[in-house]
């Protein structure tokens, strides 16, 4: 009968990771995803790429073949180092967008959840107006305003996919805050500050964790989309620009798949690796839809 | 000198249906050592008076009259802030529901090192230690403060509720139905528990019940409340053996008694009346089968029936069946 309080952690870390491990669809996305992490840590390095290294004529829509792997684009640069280094952004843009996004829709949640005043209504009437706006349009104007820098279209995503976070967190808060265990802790003299950074946040964190792995596929999406509609960062290569430039080039008509295929591909992959991820994550966290 | 002494409170609720008179006019006291036991039916005003004494009256409750003077102080009359920082030193809470009332994602050892160190100046470690040894006094092995809520059965849920109403040797300890929802061996166990705190460590309790049994087991004096007033109120052994008001008397009669006939006894007609709403005359007097015109018409006064035991019934014990 007896055990040690850190026998116990030690079990239930095993237990989440044999659950982890026998669910096809996290490990899937956990090795998708570890492998565009890998190639966005090491890849520019292990094989470099400059954006201006424009190549000769003969250079130019090559196929694939021994000198590149995965052919040459429409200004003879070489594809698959420019996939190589679009992954870094691609996935730089997801990361930071998502965090300024979860952010903002934790914050905002928990504070309408947990408080029934004009503030809390105010908050929730400006997430229903982004929630209905489209968000493409709002995106292509602000970034359109704003310029297209790497740190606006971050700063462009994230501000406009927090209020799918925001309603789901301020569910959760109002359900959490009406628990017995809120009611001991405000005997016990916790103020408000206490109660939200110490109890709610905790319970509202698998959530919010599952809900961001399905926001950084979105926000990767965005990019994407933002870039192959030139309004992308021209400085940097990301998988977005490619397509756009393939687009441009008529890449699709002159039949060079080499140029459209892999950004494409990629962009497909990243995305499924996130939302597969996502839900596995969710039916693991979640108790309501664990089998055992 | 009394450690609790509560005089004529009343808390009123205000609702879209008119004011509701939750406790109307409660008094009794409590001393060091002593358990007393709040007993009477649900929605009686048990648990309102409970949170009258902690000050967590929902927002639309008040305590609009009388006076709960913990160890020389009116607690209506001290600020809010002054309230809460004090609330765990001078009274804690032992709560209803232990299975919810402790946090599901955050140890057990940080939820009571969390409310040592909201009163007292220690470090961390020192609370770690306070929270060791308040764990060995509950009987549970120390090592487990780093386990999570749901690693504990429901009777160790609630030893660790009493470690936590324990934390900062409060004068006085609430018991909002301790045991309500185990069984009655795990019951006889938090008992044994709660009589050894009182006795040890000298504290006041506070036991809100509706399960007569555990009265005897625990409580030197008894309070008996219905619709919002007490009813009667003396020490154990006078109410059980002498019932004086009618309500007490067809309370204990609704639980079967080991050593007599195996009988259900009829329970207790109808049902609780509105508080919003109540009659006129004495509360109990529609479910009463002894009530007469006078129990109608006038309202009983609590009265001393003999040495330190009180009844609010015009007929004082001399009703009979």
């Amino acid at each position: 009968m007896k055990n040690s309080g850190h026998e116990m952690a030690y079990k239930r870390y095993k237990e989440f990771f044999n659950i982890f491990l026998h669910n096809k669809m996290a490990v899937t996305g956990a090795v998708i995803l570890g492998v565009f992490i890998a190639i966005a840590l090491i890849g520019p390095e292990v094989y470099p790429f400059d954006l201006q290294s424009f190549g000769t004529a003969k250079d130019v829509m090559n196929p694939p073949g021994t000198n590149h792997i995965f052919g040459t684009d429409d200004m003879g640069r070489d594809v698959l180092g420019n996939l190589i280094a679009g992954t870094r952004v691609s996935l730089l843009v997801g990361g930071l967008s998502t965090l300024i996004s979860m952010i903002i829709g934790t914050v905002l949640g928990i504070y309408a959840g947990y408080f029934d005043n004009i503030f809390s209504m105010v908050i929730m009437r400006v997430t229903d107006f982004f929630l209905v706006i489209p968000w493409l349009p709002l995106m292509l104007v602000l970034t359109a305003i704003l310029g297209t820098s790497i740190w606006n279209i971050i700063f462009v995503i994230g501000m406009t996919s927090w209020p799918g976070t925001a309603r789901i967190v301020r569910a959760q808060t109002l359900s959490i805050k009406e628990r017995p265990f809120i009611e001991r802790i405000m005997s016990i003299g916790a103020d408000t500050n206490h109660i939200m950074i110490k109890h709610i946040l905790p319970n509202v964190f698998p959530l919010v964790f599952a809900n961001t792995i399905l926001v950084s596929a979105e926000a990767i999406l965005s990019e994407t989309t933002l870039s192959f509609l030139g309004l992308g960062d021209v400085s940097r290569s990301s998988w977005g620009m490619m397509l756009h430039y393939a687009f441009e080039s008529g890449a699709a008509s002159i039949g060079a798949y080499w140029y459209f295929l892999p950004p494409g591909i990629c962009v497909v992959l990243l995305v499924l690796s996130f939302t597969f991820l996502g839900y596995a994550l969710d039916e693991i966290l979640n108790p309501k839809l664990k089998r055992r | 000198m009394e450690l609790l002494k509560i005089d004529n409170l009343k808390t009123y609720f205000k609702t879209n249906k008119g004011i509701v008179r939750a406790v109307d006019g409660v008094s009794f006291s409590i001393e060091r050592g002593q358990a007393v036991g709040l007993v009477g039916e649900s929605g009686c005003g048990k648990t309102t008076t409970a949170l009258s004494i902690v000050n967590l009256l929902p927002d639309n409750g008040k305590v609009v009259e009388g006076s709960i003077i913990l160890n020389g102080k009116d607690l209506t009359k001290l600020s809010k802030d002054k309230l809460r920082k004090q609330r765990w030193k001078n009274v804690s809470i032992i709560f209803q529901s232990a299975m919810n009332a402790l946090n599901p994602v955050m140890k057990v050892g940080d939820q009571i090192t969390e409310a040592i160190m909201y009163h007292n100046y220690l470090t961390r470690d020192e609370a770690i230690k306070r929270a060791q040894e308040l764990f060995t006094l509950v009987e549970i092995d120390k090592d487990r403060i780093n386990n999570y809520p749901h690693e504990f059965s429901g009777g160790m849920k609630q030893r660790v509720m009493i470690a936590m109403a324990l934390a900062c040797d409060p004068k006085l300890i609430i018991g909002d139905e301790p045991t309500t929802a185990l069984d009655v061996i795990v019951q006889a166990q938090i008992l044994n528990l709660l009589n050894k705190i009182k006795e040890e460590l000298n504290t006041g309790l506070l036991i809100i019940t509706h399960d007569l049994s555990i009265l005897g087991e625990i409580c030197d004096e008894i309070v008996i409340m219905y619709a919002g007033k007490v009813v009667e109120k003396g020490s154990t052994e006078r109410i059980y053996n002498n019932h004086v008001h009618p309500y007490t008397y067809k309370l204990f009669k609704s639980y079967p008694d080991i050593h007599g006939k195996k009988i259900l006894e009829e329970p207790i007609k109808g049902s609780a009346p509105s508080l919003s709403d109540l009659p006129a005359g004495c509360r109990f007097h529609p479910r009463c089968s002894f009530a007469a015109d006078k129990c109608r018409i006038e309202e009983p006064v609590l009265k001393e029936v003999s040495l330190n035991h009180y009844s609010a019934c015009h007929y004082g014990g001399a009703w009979n069946e």
